[in-house]
């Protein structure tokens, strides 16, 4: 199918399943009860799922199948985030020709400092790349104000020309982003019982694109141009002793896994149309580095999981507070339930990043594969269960 | 996971029940048919509290949420009532928001434009917010701003003191009880003259990002105006943190005060680097050398610790204040607490009580009747004396306190001392001041 | 002129820092060969040992002064440090005076014991990961180090003094004849730069002058060979393991007066002292240290008016635009080894 293998179709249509469903399969608990706070259905949460999934998904074309360990991947995001509002500034809130700009300018400015920075390789090519990451950042906050807008992040005004588009909705506001004419924000509301599930245009939209990202990075894992890229990285030594230059393949992978970034800079800009500056910082860059190494390099699946796996930590317990915790041990007697609220304390609200922390080293420690390694350790125990029934009732036969 | 299968099955069954609940088409999130965003539809009514918790600002930003935390206990009848029994209006009775319990949800700004969106929009989305406050820094407070513009609900904002909050970025959904950078040059230009002449040359060190430079701005103008004259301006990185070389060469410039247009850990980093190179101990042009810090907060004076000393700045409130809401603040603060409030926490805990308050007078929680409500509201009571909020930019007009680090605190809380209290009418402006102009409230939106 | 000696002196001042970090980075580098995202986590724990010491030496009981009213209206409670009542109050406040100089003392058994609890404890099962493992788990434990110290010190700067006699600074100008008030700097800043003068000359002469050293500094060049000789390279590498740490320490606890120390300064020096330890080239300890230096000294000078007026923001970006340029120009920074992480 699609000119994939039996086992890519399956494992793309998975991804399929998973990203159509997510609104029902992130939603799991009622409305109301207690677990309701872990329920990660909703638009924003779940378009960001998906937009830092491509990022990944482009980052690990790069490092998981070359080998270059780019520290300063979030300059392409941010680059194409200010050119996706730029569009919408100046041309109109459609968002077709935002993310065309935002993919191609990020391919540009991949292509100048890929250019620049594969000439060295190890940490030598990955500090380049961060030094090129923070000097964007440094002057996108700074200098580079009357383009960027600083501190504040480039936002859209009552001002701005539009040409395309109006500069000032029928109700006085800003308008906001569209797909032809479908607003990105408009969401159905599907009241089930004690559930509510949220179809929002945008996330759909994300959806698909996050299909067509993961389709061609699997028509990259599998082609001509992937194996000579696991060449390079198992030992470019050997790739250039055989008369081949590695060069054009790297940047290649590097054009390419920058245009990723940049369609996720601009599809968190049509979401949003907002774009800050602290995308770019080395920060950003580092955590896309985590949610591939934590996902599983080099596998396809694992940068997805990484993404969703770090981005559900920032946005779920940022914000359970003292309050939520006394509110689901109220059942308990008053002195147990205050030792539970003291012990989880520190984990939860602003001590999330310590929980995240923990969990980073406890993930490396014990699975060297990232996630996608658990996901196969559990298969495998499941699969030999299965064996051995299928041994068991085998042997009376015998 | 059964949940979910559960649910899926649940659909297919009953297709078409499903099918005339999907056929509502909503923005953003539940019950559209009052006509606005998240209108709350039970015995509740959730306000989300949005604070930096992680990064460089988590102190202050749980000192904002410890007011945040008071102020809904006051408004559901909890504890002593605080500024409630002093507050001018007396629409709230201590039943929630018209008879409705206050809920609130937290989140984490990071002092980050993208992730204090981010946490905005959950808030929003998931928890069905109906305002939304909070943040520690301008650029925060100008995108969750917009945001909530968007979105069609009330943005009461925290700590911002940037001009451009209420000034080329304001929004008809936003409102602001901070003071701002204009309204510190006003009240500090004054005391400067009084204290150290008219006679002096100052050198500005700035932050280099929005804030930074829109008080630079105001505070040269204003201290150009009664003579002073501006040496340099040096923009600073705001990833500084060794503030020597900008230090060094201050001394040899001719100057005889320096400004120093930071907040935070660079306020506290440049301070220290400052009286380490002993600018205080000497004289110049004849004077004594003098260091400004035209934005104090209490954390970043603890921050700096006996480096403070005798240098002036100035704040929006302080616990040491004598008026009856002060006192009745600082009391259920310090008894629930066991320390004073910050000048954050206090405006926070103003904005929700002025927030409730004006749904109570309005009669409704629609966004449109609460910024009719709150425009051109004056009141008293809450720790500033006389305030208005002027409907023509969202910005709140209160006394202005001028500060200084105390020589001998009495307590580990008392670092500075109010120097004067500088009276409203000298700190305002024309809505079309030119250091606010370029932008437009727009009109207020209550969203779907 | 005076200006430019004034920004020599800060570049000094800054590059000693850089030059300490990067120092312990390498080592750990060029024996272990991991890439440990904690160090500027140690480096921030060096100085919360001076916050620790500080506050230990203030420990206070509570005594009520029925005269006096704290804020709320309540008699006041005032603060004696027991330290002051055992020794005296003059003995006792000159005691806690110089904590952070006493902290030196304090922090090395600290910093080692640290040092080996991360060694023998985590980073030994990671010698032969790949590189972004040791990159995930270090910075895990990196974010697990600060939020820690988050919990227990809180996010806001922690003003740690130093000794009152170190206060104010130093005037060259008096010194050299020329105009006074011209050329200052302050003392603690010129002891902080010979403090690390003294450390990083400790640790080049112990690797050059001692067997110990001999055998490590083989260990760096060929570790297998050195394994085969029948020598115990773990365990040395173990000891250099809790050196590198204690060199960050100490680093940290110096610098404590210098800003007042915050949960995440350790992070706010990790990208910088990563960038200082590449272009001085990997696994190469007097490239960390000529590299601090050098990145220190540029940084201040295009901090100057003059050169900021030519080249707005140029202080922003001063060290990555040198950073390319010297990795361009020479393909193993300053006097990087072949083949050392550029796989």
């Amino acid at each position: 199918m699609l000119g994939l293998t039996k086992k890519d179709a399956t494992l793309l249509l998975v991804v399929a399943v998973l990203a159509l469903c997510a609104p029902f399969i992130l939603n799991p608990f009622p409305e109301g009860s207690a677990m309701a706070q872990f329920n990660a259905g909703y638009p924003d949460l779940m378009q960001r799922f998906v937009i830092f999934g491509i990022f990944a998904i482009g980052f690990n074309i790069l490092f998981g199948l070359t080998g270059y360990l780019s520290f300063g991947h979030a300059a392409f995001l941010g680059v194409g985030s200010y050119s996706a509002v730029w569009m919408f500034k100046l041309l109109s809130m459609n968002v077709i020709p935002a993310i065309m700009l935002s993919v191609i300018v990020s391919g540009l400015f991949a292509l100048l400092i890929g250019f620049v920075s594969l000439r060295r390789s190890g940490i030598y090519f990955s500090i380049l790349t961060l030094a090129f990451a923070q000097m964007s950042f440094n002057l996108a906050y700074s200098v580079l104000t009357p383009i960027t807008n600083g501190e504040t992040g480039l936002q859209l005004t009552l001002q701005d020309p539009r040409v395309l588009g109006q500069s000032v909705s029928e109700t006085g506001g800003i308008p906001v982003t569209s797909l032809f004419g479908i607003e990105l924000r408009s969401t159905y509301q599907m009241d089930l019982g004690a559930w509510l599930f949220q179809f929002n245009v945008g996330y759909y939209l994300c959806a698909v694109m996050l299909l067509l990202a993961f389709y061609l990075a699997i028509r990259i894992f599998r082609s001509p141009f992937g194996m000579m890229l696991r060449a390079i990285k198992s030992n470019q030594h050997r790739v250039n002793y055989t008369g081949l230059n590695p060069r054009p393949y790297t940047l290649a992978a590097f054009v390419i896994s920058g245009m990723y970034a940049g369609l996720a800079g601009g599809l968190m800009a049509s979401m949003d149309p907002l774009a800050g500056a602290e995308r770019m910082q080395w920060t950003a860059s580092g955590e896309v580095v985590l949610m591939t190494i934590l996902g599983g390099a080099g596998t396809l699946i694992g940068p997805v999981l990484g993404a969703g796996f770090i981005k559900y930590f920032e946005n779920i317990f940022s914000k359970i507070n003292d309050n939520v915790l006394h509110g689901w041990f109220s059942l308990l007697p008053d002195g147990l339930e205050n030792l539970i609220v003291g012990v989880l304390h520190p984990f939860i609200g602003k001590g999330w990043h310590l929980t995240l922390g923990i969990l980073f080293m406890l993930v490396v420690i014990f699975l060297p594969g990232g996630l996608v390694e658990g996901g196969q350790r559990i298969a495998r125990l499941f699969r030999r269960g299965k064996a051995d029934q299928t041994d068991t009732t085998t042997k009376p036969a015998e | 996971m059964s949940k979910t299968n559960l649910t899926r099955r649940g659909v297919l069954k009953t297709g078409a029940v499903a099918g005339a609940g999907l056929a509502l088409p909503t923005y953003l999130s539940a019950a559209s048919h009052s006509g606005f965003t998240n209108a709350p539809t039970g015995s509740t009514v959730t306000l989300g509290f949005n604070v930096p918790q992680t990064g460089p600002y988590a102190d202050e930003g749980a000192d904002e949420l410890r007011a945040f935390e008071l102020a809904v206990e006051h408004l559901n009848g909890g504890g002593d009532g605080g500024m409630l029994n002093t507050f001018s209006s007396k629409a709230l009775q201590g039943n929630g928001i018209m008879g409705k319990e206050v809920k609130y949800v937290t989140g984490d700004t990071q002092t980050k434009s993208d992730a204090a969106r981010a946490s905005a929009k959950s808030m929003i989305e998931k928890d069905g917010a109906i305002m939304i406050s909070g943040g520690s820094s301008s650029g925060v407070a100008v995108a969750v701003q917009g945001l909530c513009q968007e979105a069609g609900i009330i943005f009461m904002a925290g700590l911002t003191h940037s001009n451009d909050t209420t000034g080329k970025d304001k929004k008809a959904n936003g409102f602001r009880h901070f003071f701002n950078a204009y309204m510190s040059g006003a009240a500090l230009a004054p005391v400067l003259q009084k204290l150290y002449g008219s006679e002096r040359r100052a050198y500005h060190l700035t932050a280099d990002y929005t804030w930074g430079w829109t008080q630079q701005e105001s505070i040269a103008a204003a201290t150009e105006a009664m003579g002073w004259q501006t040496v340099n301006n040096v923009l600073t990185p705001l990833a500084q943190t060794d503030f020597s070389s900008y230090i060094a060469p201050v001394l040899n410039s001719g100057a005889d005060v320096l400004v120093l247009n930071h907040y935070g850990g660079n306020m506290v980093n440049s301070l220290t680097a400052a009286v380490q190179f002993g600018l205080r101990d000497k004289q110049v042009n004849g004077k004594n050398f003098e260091i400004v810090v035209p934005l104090y907060s209490e954390l970043m004076a603890k921050g700096a610790g006996a480096n403070i000393k005798g240098i002036l700045g100035s704040t929006n409130w302080s616990w040491t204040l004598q008026d009856e809401g002060t006192k009745a603040f600082v009391k259920s603060f310090g008894t629930k607490y066991g320390f004073p409030p910050s000048n954050a926490a206090q405006t926070c805990y103003a904005q929700t009580i002025l927030y409730a308050d004006a749904v109570a007078r309005a009669g409704s929680f629609n966004p449109c009747a609460v910024v009719e409500a709150l425009e051109d509201f004056e009141f008293d009571g809450l720790g500033n004396g006389k305030t208005f909020y002027r409907g023509a930019d969202h910005q709140c007009f209160k006394d202005v306190l001028v500060m200084r680090g105390k020589e001998n605190p009495a307590n580990e809380y008392d670092l500075l001392e109010i120097v004067e209290v500088t009276p409203r009418g000298q700190v305002e402006y024309a809505p079309d001041h030119p250091m606010f102009a370029g932008g437009a409230l727009g009109a207020c939106n209550p969203g779907a | 002129m005076d200006a430019i000696i004034l920004q020599i002196l800060n570049g000094l001042d800054k590059g000693s820092a850089y030059a300490l970090i990067a120092l312990g980075l390498t080592l750990i580098f060029g024996t272990l060969g991991v890439v440990n995202f904690a160090h500027g986590a140690l480096f921030m724990i060096g100085s919360f040992c001076a916050v620790t010491l500080s506050k230990i030496l203030n420990l206070s009981f509570e005594t009520i002064d029925p005269t006096r009213t704290d804020f709320l209206g309540n008699p006041a409670k005032i603060k004696t440090p027991y330290i002051e009542s055992w020794f005296g109050p003059e003995t006792g406040a000159a005691i806690i005076d110089w904590a952070v100089p006493l902290s030196i003392l304090f922090s090395i058994p600290i910093m080692i014991s640290i040092g080996f609890i991360m060694e023998r404890g985590l980073i030994k099962h990671f010698y032969k990961r790949p590189h972004a493992d040791q990159i995930l788990v270090t910075f895990g434990l990196a974010i697990v180090l600060q939020e820690v110290i988050k919990y227990f010190y809180g996010a806001n700067p922690i003003p740690t003094p130093a000794p009152d006699a170190f206060r104010g600074s130093f005037d060259f100008g008096a010194l050299l004849g020329i105009d006074p008030n011209v050329i200052i700097y302050p003392y603690w800043r010129l002891v902080y730069f010979a403090f690390s003068a003294v450390i990083i000359g400790g640790v080049f002469a112990f690797l050059q002058f001692t067997t110990f050293g001999m055998v490590v500094r083989a260990g760096m060049a060929d570790r297998e060979t050195v394994g085969l000789l029948g020598i115990n390279i773990d365990k040395r590498f173990t000891i250099m393991f809790g050196l590198a740490a204690a060199v960050a320490g100490l680093a940290g606890v110096m610098y404590a007066p210098i800003n007042s120390p915050n949960y995440h300064m350790g992070m706010d020096f990790l990208v910088l002292s990563f960038v200082v330890v590449v272009v001085g080239g990997m696994g190469s300890l007097p490239g960390a240290v000529l590299a601090g230096f050098m990145l220190g000294i540029l940084e201040s000078f295009s901090s100057m008016n003059e050169i900021k007026s030519l080249f707005p923001g140029i202080d922003q970006i001063i060290i990555y635009l040198v950073a390319i340029i010297i990795l361009l120009t020479r393909p193993r920074g300053l006097m990087g080894r072949k083949g050392v992480m550029e796989d």
